[in-house]
């Protein structure tokens, strides 16, 4: 196989794995908030035990998260050089300033969120809390941003420099604010928040199918459940935001998503089917009029298809037509499980249904797949493009490596991966297994606390 | 000054802050397997529980900052180096995950084998530093297009496998007096024997090194020599701030041979922090020595001088620099506030809670 594929399956693959722990981060750093919040608020001892949990569960996740996330950094010099001098003037300030802003701030709180508890006082580990739960999310901002922009391309002027041109900034804001970075902030934020409320979901209905831990389990459920339903609620209007911004910059993506061949008004969504490119032709269950609908507002707006631009500029079409439609129908489910868990939430029987707890448990599966299947078909769907409309991936690659070297990078990532996640998967089912100390085991932190400062400091030098 | 001048500095300056801090980390688990018995490798590990993550921060802000202000100098770089910061990552991912993990688990295999890696990938990422920076200094085929051409062995050599060796021994000296102000009793003893050892391999490895370098590359003293011997490459800003550079750097070296000889006299005396402290500045001093002579030059072509790229050639558009350096601005002192007050909160000794690793 060439340098190129390689390439391309190693990134894929390696940003792929990374997206798994994030999204986590993202969404139990609100949930660790909103419960210490309560902590602090209530002082009821329940909730130190909830917070306490949920941040071991959370550690787990983010030292993979770190571990795997450094590589992404590295891996655009290695195998994309001619790529990271193109783009390098533009793309390179977002992932400097999510360093600065976003790295420094989530370590170092993080520090503190860890094994600050007897260290400082409740109030300081509440922020630093909020400080980690900011950081991720400004840490999505920023790499969004740089993402974004090779997705929809502004604020840049094309230069020659060393023989070969290149893409310098016009304008920084103009940059930030490109007109995809803010629908894919939100539309990415919301998925994480559906992933780590779904992750709570999940373990606390096994406690409660266990009859176990049950306080803990129903006063966290309560609490993600919330954020699940009104973010899978909103995530709709979010990803229709989204979906009209690419149908504005990337029309070519956005024909392949819906597999739409002939330009024409009264456009059809296909709501699920099967694309076939030797026939250009997509089978399935379509409403017509609804994607036309969708974008402008009116059923006669005409949509443009793939045979207006060359095949070679095309996506593979079927790959992403299949994520993006699986993205989709995950959405829904999401937005119907939610309804139902209010339904019986609100009847006060949510805890006694049985077959709805057992569904809850593998429930946190489907905000990953919706993730990583929405991402692989904003990325999929870019192809042949490197960053929309001005470098292609083909051009990117760095001409230096050889396709051993990248043969034998591929085939360490895949096995320290496997070992990584199977390691992963055993620590939070031991830790579930363990599930909260008890009120007995964990010195509380307002005790220990008053016992610190009245012996004059810190326990150190 | 000019933004080009300004971004070479706030890169050495992350590169300092990484040495120094990640340094001691890497040493750490270089060390790691001295410790005998579970609660003293607890201890090593919890003696950078808190802290690791934020020193490795400053290794990818200096990547992103890198990639910002010198993208042809990030692309050259890594793409040269695909196997070596391959094994970099792999390492380092090791070494991550170790730290989190290996005490999730009572069973002494789980433990072991965490352990092991912890320190593998500490001990290979520690070397792999030290071949990237003789490479730099060395020089390497780097064609017209900046690309690299020549293989992975062409990166291998006796001086680079020398400088390799010494970031290994640095590293650990650094964690060596690190862990002294971390730990007490058995484990302190035992380290401050180690310490001692590692600080005559440090001086002998810095001594020959130097004095090979100077033979070898004589032209990284350029800017040692008061305008006496010629730069690589004689930027009009260079010749003319040569005698003003050379009284820097001369500083610099006379404050290095201060701290060093201040090593074995705190080791000796139980100065514990000004100790650390002064195995702190010999590494920002010889951070300080790899910039100062590489400057403005950041990757050096061994096909032609011509195809090197210094400051001017690797940058992005002044417009660039000039933005990113008010993001940086604004950024460095957050960055400075959070640093001393994590190390402030978790300064003394470590101990073991229900909260450890």
């Amino acid at each position: 196989m060439d340098v190129e594929i390689l390439s391309r399956i190693q990134f894929g693959l390696t940003a792929m794995f990374h997206f798994i722990f994030p999204p986590f981060s993202i969404g139990l750093g609100l949930l660790l908030v909103i419960y210490e919040s309560l902590y602090l608020l209530t002082k009821k001892s329940v909730y130190e035990k909830i917070t306490r949990f949920w941040i071991k569960i959370f550690a787990a996740n983010f030292s993979v998260g770190v571990a795997t996330g450094i590589v992404l950094e590295f891996e655009f010099g290695t195998n994309w050089s001619k790529y990271s001098r193109f783009v390098g003037d533009i793309f390179g300030s977002p992932l400097a300033a999510e360093g600065i802003f976003a790295f420094f701030l989530e370590s170092g709180f993080l520090a503190i969120l860890l094994f600050g508890w007897n260290r400082v006082k409740p109030i300081t580990h509440w922020f630093s809390t909020l400080m980690v739960a900011l950081g991720s999310m400004m840490s999505a901002f920023w790499i969004i941003v740089a993402n974004s922009w090779q997705q929809t391309p502004v604020a840049y002027k094309i230069v020659e420099q060393n023989g070969s041109s290149r893409a310098i900034i016009t304008d920084f804001w103009e940059v930030v604010f490109n007109p995809s970075s803010m629908p894919r902030f939100f539309h990415t934020i919301l998925g994480s928040y559906l992933q780590g409320s779904f992750l709570v979901i999940s373990i606390c209905a096994f406690y409660l199918l266990k009859n176990k831990h049950q306080e803990f389990a129903k006063k966290s459920i309560f609490i993600a459940l919330s954020v699940a339903v009104l973010s899978s609620v909103a995530q709709p209007l979010l990803g229709h935001w989204h979906a009209q911004v690419v149908a504005k910059y990337q029309p070519v993506k956005m024909a392949a998503y819906e597999g739409h061949f002939e330009t024409s008004s009264n456009a059809p969504l296909t709501l699920f089917g099967w694309v076939d490119k030797e026939s250009q032709t997509t089978y399935g269950v379509k409403v017509p009029g609804l994607l036309s609908f969708l974008i402008a507002g009116k059923t006669d707006h005409t949509v443009l298809g793939l045979n207006e631009v060359d095949q070679e500029l095309w996506p593979n079409i079927n790959q992403v037509f299949q994520s993006y439609h699986l993205m989709i129908a995950i959405g829904m489910v999401l937005i119907l499980i939610s309804f139902v868990s209010l339904y019986w939430h609100f009847r006060k029987k949510l805890y006694d249904k049985k077959w709805l707890l057992k569904l809850y448990i593998p429930s946190v599966l489907l905000p990953i797949m919706a993730n990583q299947a929405g991402w692989f078909s904003a990325e999929r769907g870019r192809q042949p493009w490197i960053v929309q409309g001005l470098l292609k991936t083909s051009e990117g690659i760095s001409p230096s490596i050889a396709s051993w070297e990248v043969l034998t990078s591929l085939t360490f990532f895949i096995l320290i991966y496997i070992l990584l996640f199977f390691s992963w998967v055993y620590i939070l089912n031991k830790e579930i297994q363990h599930g909260p100390d008890s009120h007995e085991n964990i010195e509380s932190g307002y005790q220990k606390n008053k016992l610190f400062l009245n012996s004059g400091g810190t326990s150190g030098v | 000054m000019e933004y080009e001048v300004l971004w070479y500095l706030i890169i050495g300056i992350l590169l300092m802050g990484y040495a120094v801090l990640d340094g001691f980390d890497l040493g750490v688990g270089a060390l790691h397997l001295f410790a005998k018995g579970d609660h003293q490798r607890r201890l090593m590990l919890n003696s950078i529980g808190p802290v690791w993550d934020g020193n490795e921060v400053w290794l990818i802000t200096a990547g992103g900052a890198l990639f910002a202000a010198f993208p042809e100098i990030y692309a050259t770089a890594f793409s040269s180096f695909y196997l070596p910061f391959m094994f970099l990552l792999f390492a380092l991912i090791f070494r991550a995950v170790s730290i989190e993990f290996r005490s999730k688990e009572q069973s002494p295999k789980w433990r072991s084998f965490w352990d092991v890696s912890f320190s593998v990938g500490s001990i290979l990422a520690s070397i792999l530093y030290g071949v990237a920076i003789g490479n730099v200094i060395n020089g390497f085929p780097i064609g017209a297009d900046h690309e690299f051409q020549g293989n992975v062995l062409s990166l291998i050599t006796p001086y680079t496998l020398l400088t390799g060796l010494f970031s290994l021994v640095l590293f650990s000296m650094h964690a060596s007096l690190y862990l002294i102000l971390k730990t007490e009793g058995e484990l302190q003893s035992k380290i401050k024997k180690i310490a001692f050892k590692l600080f005559g391999a440090f001086f002998i490895l810095y001594a020959l090194l130097t004095i090979i370098t100077l033979f070898k590359h004589p032209e990284m003293l350029a800017n040692f020599s008061f305008g006496k011997i010629t730069p690589l490459t004689p930027h009009p800003l260079i010749l003319k701030n040569q005698i003003a550079l050379s009284y820097f750097a001369w500083t610099v070296v006379l404050l290095n041979l201060l701290a060093i000889v201040n090593i074995p006299r705190c080791l000796i005396k139980g100065l514990e922090l000004q100790g650390f402290l002064s195995s702190a500045a010999s590494i920002l001093a010889v951070v300080m020595f790899f910039a100062l002579g590489l400057f403005p030059n950041m990757l050096i072509s061994n096909i032609s001088s011509d195809y090197s790229l210094d400051i001017y050639n690797g940058s992005s558009s002044p417009y660039t620099l000039k933005t990113m350096f008010h993001v940086a601005i604004w950024g460095m002192p957050f960055v400075l506030i959070y640093t001393t007050l994590i190390y402030r909160t978790y300064r003394g000794k470590t101990k073991i809670t229900q909260d450890s690793y």
